[in-house]
């Protein structure tokens, strides 16, 4: 079998695209939140931040709020007084996000949000109580039990003291025609971000993960309807870019980074170690709720149901009787990677601790995989790109797959 | 030379104990045995953990608690949770996660040995009660996939307001009525008998009247009792497998009169290494204790003089010192309020209010924070906790770090140094003062 040689991934836009990914970088690395404040300043009411993983951003849309998605510091962002707030064994998010607190940067924002992603964020709710007593500061308890009765009946109680909250600091009251109006918007978000993703299944040289993952930065700190044009505007520009062309990669699923969020230049690093990235779980509150949700009926209990009956299958969920990793699986099946990369942060309970269960699962399946960890502010990736480039000329040397696989 | 390994170790002298010690290590050992016969017994048991557990629901039906962190613990103090711990890594598990986890991975793997030498059984069932930790969700869906049992999730709201609202009160009564109880129906073949819940939900309460009496002794100089190292064998029998039971009715009772006539006789706690010298430090402690080294460990602090007077880690099976008590009277709500109130299910500034009224009513010199790399629930946030708890009292703080079970990560040099500083502090700020 002749040897086929990792490439390069990159690629050189014409200038509207280009103008379009620098823009979007800028976005992703402006740790003053510009785009937040021209925002406010433009008449807007409340901004307010939220953690990974996910939250309901219809539900502050439909109030007038704009959500603003928090993903730490990256590598670009010095840390001063955040290492002053946490032990060496605590993941590097929560550091990054003090210290943009600390510093400022965040000041535009009139609260903060955070999931019940995992310890780590639970408690840094606290630390912004006590750091910031003058903002909101809202724990949002997802449920674990997915009964609309049970769960449910708690998600939607936990929602509506999350709008009390946010009207009692200036919000509009909740309004049901609002709401039904905001999931419709979010929806049209969606189906654009599924079509991306379709694309970069189907034509994975056309949408680099690199880009991709800008645009969904991007999608965190603008208002959804701007950031759904954007998304219209890069896909033309990607598909009618005849530029880009099929290389000899290997495809494969990145897993683990739900929260906390790989340097850029980890992600190039992959794609030009001769890997495409076909399917991942970077900025996953897009992608989260599977599909669009209900507009017709009461739009409070559409957004519960969605969350209970259409989540992502993930770490930090409860599957019940599932089989652990079998969703990994089907992802895999699906998009049909030939192999997957598990990229978690270090010290990121969820991830690691569910990492063997899915493990178990690709070798069940014949799937092969590669794993490492990162740090949000890694610098150096010179021993990823020999560990993927070695395991994308296994895959591609000694895969029983027959070529490339096609996506399902 | 023989190297290190080879080596003999040194003849350790018999821990000294005091009458309740070698009490409780018979009822868990009891416990223990009756477990490893159950199988031949019919018995069936219930895997659940420490914070939230329901023990007196999981005995009403009849049903054994077996506790994951405890056998853990366990190992470590018998020195077996080295050698578990790098099992469970070569088979996967990373470097960075809980290493209660791995341990119990691990003596699952070596087979299931308990600290009585005999096997434990296999899980019946897997009661997640998902309280004050997110790791207990993964660590039973790993158990899951390797017993392939039932999980009943139980899933407890944070107190993330520091409060406790109806809604989240009838979540949990909601989650116990229409799973965990009609799982345990079907686990045990018996059916729900309140009746009988609330008669041990009275007991629990006399329990905790005792319990907290015994804590609080603390409050005089000296304290009779150290209620980090010694409290740890105090909330054995109520954090394990025993509230609601008479044994533990009985227990605290007998400690209670001990430790009372111990306050009558002026005397200070007694230490594995005999009674204690004159108390020099009263300490506030936050976190978990190291379990591998935790003579050594509790060594380093009676040789300074230092008693622990309030420790946060004999709160996570349960708040007794601010007033809650099982009430039979409302069984599933109080049940709800106990889960939701146990430590680690409380918010970061709770927590902090917490530490700073026990720096200040048990006239403590400062809070001194033992830091487990293994455990991001108390761990996270811990820096800011040691810095709003200095400033509310005045008092100093110190900082040490370790781990749960992990061998590797206790550095008894290190943090000898670090406890001898932080002491000296101390003494300097009382010179300071009296200058």
């Amino acid at each position: 079998m002749e040897k086929r040689v990792s490439r390069d991934g990159e690629h050189l836009p014409g200038d509207s695209l280009r103008l379009l990914l620098e823009r979007l970088e800028h976005l992703a690395r402006d740790h003053s939140f510009t785009s937040v404040r021209d925002w406010k300043g433009r008449g807007g009411s409340l901004a307010i931040g939220f953690m990974p993983v996910y939250v309901p951003r219809e539900l502050l849309h439909a109030q007038g709020v704009l959500p603003v998605g928090i993903m730490g510091g990256g590598d670009d962002l010095e840390i001063i007084r955040g290492d002053a707030y946490y032990q060496s064994y605590i993941c590097h998010i929560p550091r990054s996000t003090i210290e943009l607190g600390l510093n400022g940067s965040l000041d535009c924002l009139d609260g903060m949000i955070f999931p019940a992603t995992c310890d780590v964020i639970r408690n840094l709710s606290g630390m912004w109580k006590l750091q910031f007593p003058e903002k909101l500061s809202f724990y949002l308890d997802v449920p674990q039990n997915f009964d609309a009765a049970i769960g449910g009946e708690f998600y939607r109680r936990t929602l509506e003291e999350l709008s009390r909250e946010m009207t009692c600091r200036g919000a509009r009251s909740y309004d049901a025609e609002a709401l039904r109006q905001s999931i419709a918007v979010y929806n049209r978000n969606r189906r654009l971000v599924e079509e991306l993703f379709d694309l970069r299944r189907l034509a994975p040289w056309k949408v680099p993960t690199s880009e991709l993952y800008l645009l969904l930065r991007a999608g965190q700190v603008l208002p959804v309807e701007e950031f759904t044009a954007l998304l219209g505007e890069y896909r033309d520009a990607v598909q009618s870019d005849a530029s880009r062309k099929p290389m000899d990669q290997a495809r494969v699923v990145v897993t683990g980074s739900f929260c906390e969020q790989p340097p850029l230049g980890l992600i190039k690093t992959l794609e030009r170690s001769g890997c495409y990235i076909v399917e991942d779980d970077f900025v996953q509150v897009h992608r989260w709720i599977r599909g669009p949700i209900r507009e017709a009926g009461d739009p409070m209990d559409n957004l519960v149901r969605a969350f209970l009956e259409d989540s992502v299958d993930s770490p930090i969920r409860f599957i019940g009787e599932q089989q652990k990793g079998s969703h990994l699986v089907r992802r895999v099946e699906r998009c049909g990677a030939e192999g997957v990369v598990f990229c978690s942060a270090s010290f990121c309970d969820p991830a690691l601790l569910d990492q063997p269960m899915a493990i178990r699962a690709l070798e069940a399946a014949g799937i092969p995989f590669t794993a490492f960890k990162f740090a949000e502010n890694n610098g150096q990736f010179q021993v990823i790109r020999e560990q993927a480039g070695t395991f994308a000329d296994s895959i591609k040397l000694w895969s029983e797959v027959p070529g490339h696989a096609e996506p399902r | 030379m023989p190297n290190r390994d080879e080596m003999p170790l040194p003849a350790r002298a018999e821990a000294a104990k005091e009458d309740s010690q070698l009490r409780q290590k018979r009822m868990i050992a009891d416990h223990y045995r009756r477990l490893a016969q159950s199988p031949d017994s019919g018995e069936k048991n219930v895997y659940t953990f420490v914070p939230g557990n329901l023990t007196e629901l999981i005995r009403s039906f009849d049903l054994l608690p077996v506790l994951p962190e405890i056998n853990a613990l366990q190992s470590a103090m018998r020195g077996k949770s080295r050698d578990y711990i790098a099992l469970a890594e070569k088979l996967g598990h990373s470097e960075d996660v809980c290493t209660y986890v791995k341990c119990d991975l691990g003596m699952m793997k070596s087979g299931n040995v308990g600290p009585t030498g005999e096997r434990l059984p296999d899980p019946d069932l897997l009661l997640l009660s998902y309280t004050g930790c997110f790791t207990f969700m993964k660590w039973f869906e790993i158990l899951r996939e390797e017993y392939h049992c039932p999980v009943a999730m139980l899933h407890v709201p944070y107190q993330g307001d520091g409060l406790i609202t109806e809604d989240m009160r009838r979540y949990v009564v909601d989650q116990l009525r229409e799973k965990i109880i009609p799982t345990l129906e079907s686990i045990s073949g018996r059916r729900y008998d309140e009746e009988r819940l609330r008669e041990m939900l009275a007991r629990s309460a006399r329990a905790e009247d005792d319990l907290v009496a015994v804590l609080e002794s603390a409050k005089h100089r000296p304290s009779p009792i150290d209620a980090y190292f010694g409290g740890v064998y105090y909330i054995g029998p109520i954090f394990t497998a025993f509230r609601g039971m008479e044994e533990a009715v009985d227990y605290y009772r007998t400690l209670r009169q001990e430790v009372e006539e111990r306050l009558r006789q002026g005397l200070g706690p007694v230490t594995p290494d005999g009674a204690m010298g004159p108390e020099r430090f009263r300490l506030v402690v936050e976190g978990p204790p190291n379990w591998t080294s935790f003579r050594e460990f509790w060594k380093m602090f009676a040789d300074e003089g230092a008693v622990v007077v309030a420790s946060s880690y004999t709160k996570v099976g349960g708040v007794y010192d601010t007033g809650f008590r099982h009430d039979p009277a409302r069984p599933l709500e109080t049940l709800a309020d106990y889960c939701m109130g146990c430590y680690t299910n409380l918010s970061l500034p709770r927590r902090v209010e917490m530490l700073s009224r026990y720096v200040r009513d048990y006239d403590a010199d400062g809070l001194l924070i033992n830091s487990i790399k293994s455990c991001n629930s108390f761990s996270a946030g811990q820096l800011m906790i040691l810095r709003e708890v200095e400033s509310r009292t005045g008092r100093p703080g110190g900082f040490i770090e370790s781990d749960l079970v992990d061998p590797r990560y206790f550095s008894a040099a290190n943090i000898k140094n670090r406890l001898e500083s932080y002491l000296q502090m101390i003494d300097q700020r009382r010179m300071g003062a009296t200058a």
